[in-house]
């Protein structure tokens, strides 16, 4: 599976102080959105959506593992923090043929944010060691087929209330201070915990733990004859991005206010593949440049019904047959850089 | 069999019209260069043998022919036909039957299936009955998959499937290579025998013992450029230089 | 009991159509290196060719039943041409993006126009034999009723089945491609004109999925998503099944779909996610799939 990612790559070495400068740049634009009057709702949608993105980027960009059902991590980590912010109390049926019932009241955001955290963490944990045994084409199916399943058990369990999904989920005081339900405020807090899942992914892909995965992307085989246990490498990683993407589902919770089985659906999965796709496979800010796009797109077009899967679809073969590089890629090789 | 009659033409074609001919032929995999310009011609009822070291692009060159390689210049004519261009399907169906020196033998087919892939580019091949009298291990095994087959039995079934399809013209790559003695003594009989029948036969080959027993002509290739070239008549003169190119 | 044999039938229907369509997948992987991900849409675009051709020529099921195959088919002829060529050489992962946006692209037009809700296609009712009233009504078997549609649905797929099996495994034809699979170089230095069987090849696993949607149609109703959770499911199968095996795809498909009936008697509640439980075990235990090498 090395050719993936062959012609997408910038040849150059990274660069890392460029990066650094991009970054700055990036988060000092997004700090002064508030003040411009630009919509903050969509733009910290989109933040979600581009941590989302970033952590199934660190996974194809850097492992060569297409995973096809991503959407079960942001579904997962969402209904479980939605239930802990609006419920609490955790009820497992019949084990050992009784119901066992831990009886909690609904929980603060943070503790609300660590349990959808934590959930998707062991999600990713299960789904990927059964998902590793396959590569290529085959790990992107399971993926695919392990998010249907999760689907249907989210349709039937009664904590997700099927189609209706959890509505009106109070925002609350994050660490017993700060209001969430105020917007420029919950703001803030998402763009904070944005960046800050974006430099653990950049300081993970910039890691000796990276450079491993990299070669392993690569070639495999010659991964394996250097001795490495190339499936605990591929296995950290699926949990890395797995946990990442759940934290991204925890925290689109305080910003939609709901969580629904549009979340788990493929639909979704195939989105965060083609925001992906779009900014760039394999570059660090690809991924977010295209879940902006994407997001503005479904925004705009919000209207048109069935045309937005059209034009998504258009996108894809258009970024398959001609743009595979994507966007940032493909300004990052016009500038010769990586970006 | 039909071509009997040229069948008994005279062989080593002395005066025999050019069936291949290759000039300035330049071939690429990929990035890396690997054909610089080889120029050679085979003649009708002739047996050519292009000697070379490992890498020196023996290979390059009779898929080059065969238009395997996707990125090739200059120019190969085949009776008279441009084929530079061709695709690989269109070559073979003028009549040039290639033998890879993997062999090829195809694993999900049984050694019939195998041998009756190649199709029917014109009359004149030769019938099963023709074959299995060259090659009679063939016939026990029909059925087997055709991988199961030891290595001198596959070489038999690689050469006997493009005897079939009335390709007058065969490449050769290395028909010998791995074999024990005894068949290659086989293998040198049949292709003495086809080209009595009137084959015309590019061969490859690193064994230029084996290469001496029938072959007419000669090329030595290098680093991608065909750099001499003589008859088998002339092969003892040229012993020490031969001994220098091969390295042997 | 009845409801037992009533649930075997449906899940020996549904075995139908995930063995017509990983045959498909199966054939198409082999020859391109593409999971075709647009199977789902091309199959619901096959229950909609029967609906166009009842509706607005007045053309029946049993004319359906060889056009709709081969539009479709030759509509995939012309996706294979016009994009799935482009992508030869490069990572599998590209035909599975590049389907899929052809799926959404598909599916995306036929739901503005049809919304999300089903179109009746009815049981065609003859030719009329004595009692006969083509293939409406059903027979009592003593331990059943068995509708006659359904039981033509299941032996019929299983006659294509078998008759692509024998295409495969025992014709000229199948030698070309199953040779071409393992080295299309090689084959198409024996002058077989490969690109062309690659794109009849896809055309063929294509038509497999129109056929499936044609039968499924009088069933199921023509919807626009209607292949796009099947497909799934149907991935499942063949990471089950492995797609070494044109019998194994098929017996796979079979068996799945009887599972899943079984299910549905015994614990319905497990019925939508028990091919996808038996994925994970297959892959805890044997990774490969049931059929299939290392891939």
């Amino acid at each position: 599976m090395s050719a993936l990612t062959d012609d997408t790559l910038p040849a150059s070495p990274r660069a890392v102080r460029d990066e650094m400068i991009v970054f700055v740049v990036m988060a000092a634009l997004l700090a002064i959105v508030p003040a411009t009057g630009i919509y903050p709702f969509f733009v910290m949608q989109a933040l979600c959506f581009a941590l989302l993105a970033c952590a199934f980027n660190l996974l194809i960009g850097f492992g060569g593992l297409l995973s096809f059902g991503h959407a079960m991590f942001l579904g997962t980590a969402g209904y479980v923090t939605a239930h802990l912010l609006k419920v609490g109390q955790i009820s497992f049926p019949y084990w050992a043929g009784h119901w066992v019932v831990i009886p909690l009241p609904p929980l603060s955001p943070e503790l609300g944010i660590i349990g959808g955290v934590l959930v998707s963490a062991l999600l990713a944990l299960v789904t990927g060691y059964v998902s590793i045994r396959r590569q290529g084409i085959y790990f992107s199916m399971i993926t695919l087929a392990l998010s249907q399943l999760l689907y249907f058990i989210y349709l039937q369990a009664p904590f997700t209330h099927g189609e209706d999904g959890i509505q009106g989920i109070p925002q609350g005081m994050l660490f017993g201070f700060i209001d969430l339900s105020k917007p420029t405020i919950l703001y803030y807090v998402v763009l904070a915990v944005f960046l800050a899942g974006f430099l653990l992914i950049f300081r993970t892909i910039n890691s000796p733990f990276g450079e491993v995965l990299k070669s392993i992307r690569e070639n495999e085989p010659r991964a394996i004859s250097l001795g490495y246990k190339t499936d605990q490498y591929k296995l950290l990683a699926y949990i890395a991005s797995g946990t990442l993407a759940g934290l991204a589902g925890s925290l689109k919770v305080f910003v939609a206010q709901n969580a629904s089985l549009t979340d788990v659906h493929w639909t979704m999965s195939g989105e965060i593949v083609l925001m992906t796709l779009v900014g760039g496979l394999g570059t660090i800010f690809g991924p977010i440049v295209g879940a902006f796009i994407i997001i503005a797109m479904q925004q705009y077009l919000a209207g048109f019904g069935q045309w937005v899967t059209v034009i998504q679809g258009v996108i894809f073969v258009g970024c398959v047959l001609a743009f595979r590089r994507g966007i940032v890629g493909e300004v990052a090789n016009r500038v010769g850089h990586s970006l | 069999m039909p071509e009997t009659k040229t069948a008994t033409r005279p062989a080593a074609g002395a005066g025999g019209a050019q069936v291949l001919s290759v000039k300035d032929l330049q071939a690429w995999y990929g990035e890396s260069h690997i054909l610089h310009g080889i120029n050679f011609h085979v003649k009708e009822g002739e047996v050519v043998t292009l000697l070379g070291r490992n890498g020196a692009g023996k290979t390059t060159t009779l898929k080059s022919v065969m238009g395997i390689i996707g990125k090739r210049s200059g120019s190969v004519q085949f009776n008279g036909k441009e084929i530079s261009r061709a695709s690989s399907d269109s070559i073979a169906r003028l009549g040039v039957a290639f033998c890879p020196e993997e062999r090829g033998i195809f694993a999900s087919l049984d050694v019939r299936e195998n041998l009756l892939l190649p199709p029917i580019v014109s009359s004149g091949g030769l019938s099963l009955d023709q074959i299995f009298e060259l090659f009679p291990n063939l016939k026990d095994r029909l059925n087997s998959q055709g991988t199961k087959l030891s290595g001198g039995e596959q070489q038999m079934l690689a050469i006997a499937r493009i005897l079939r399809t009335g390709a007058r013209f065969l490449m050769l790559d290395e028909p010998t290579e791995g074999l024990a003695p005894v068949i290659i003594q086989q293998i040198g009989h049949t292709i003495a025998r086809l080209k009595k029948e009137g084959f015309t036969i590019l061969l490859v080959e690193q064994n230029f013992r084996f290469a001496s027993t029938v072959a007419d002509r000669y090329y030595v290739v290098e680093h991608g450029k065909v750099i001499d070239g003589f008859a088998n008549s002339e092969l003892e003169a040229n012993m020490d230089k031969l001994h220098t190119y091969l390295g042997v | 009991m009845q409801a037992l044999y009533a649930q075997l039938l449906v899940g020996l229907i549904n075995g139908s159509f995930y063995a017509l369509l990983s045959l498909g997948l199966a054939v198409i992987f082999g020859m391109l290196n593409i999971i075709n991900f647009a199977h789902g849409a091309l199959y619901m675009m096959g229950a909609f060719c029967a609906y166009f051709l009842l509706n607005l020529a007045g053309i029946g099921y049993w004319w359906a039943l060889i056009i709709a195959p081969i539009a479709v088919g030759v509509f995939g002829m012309i996706l294979e041409r016009t994009m799935l060529q482009w992508l030869a050489g490069l990572d599998h992962l590209y035909g599975l993006l590049l389907t899929f946006g052809i799926a959404l692209i598909v599916q995306g037009l036929f739901q503005n126009y049809f919304g999300s809700s089903g179109l009746p296609y009815a049981i065609p009712d003859y030719p009329q034999i004595g009692d006969w009233r083509g293939l409406q009504g059903g027979i009592n078997l003593g331990f059943m009723f068995l509708p006659i549609y359904r039981g033509w649905v299941v032996i019929f797929s299983l006659v294509v089945c078998l008759a692509t099996w024998f295409l495969i495994e025992k014709t000229r034809l199948g030698a070309y491609l199953r040779a071409a699979t393992e080295n299309p170089t090689l084959v198409r230095a024996f002058g077989i004109n490969v690109p062309r069987m690659i794109t009849l090849t896809y055309g063929l696993g294509v038509g497999l999925a129109a056929l499936a949607g044609v039968l499924s149609a009088p069933i199921n109703q023509v919807r626009p998503l209607m292949g796009a959770d099947l497909i799934i499911v149907v991935f499942a199968v063949v990471v089950i099944g492995g797609m070494g095996s044109i019998m194994g795809s098929i017996i796979t498909g079979f068996a799945l779909g009887v599972i899943e009936g079984l299910t549905k008697y015994f614990y319905p509640e497990a019925s939508n996610t028990v091919v996808f439980v038996l994925m994970v075990l297959v892959l805890l235990v044997k990774p490969t799939g049931l059929t299939g090498r290392a891939a």
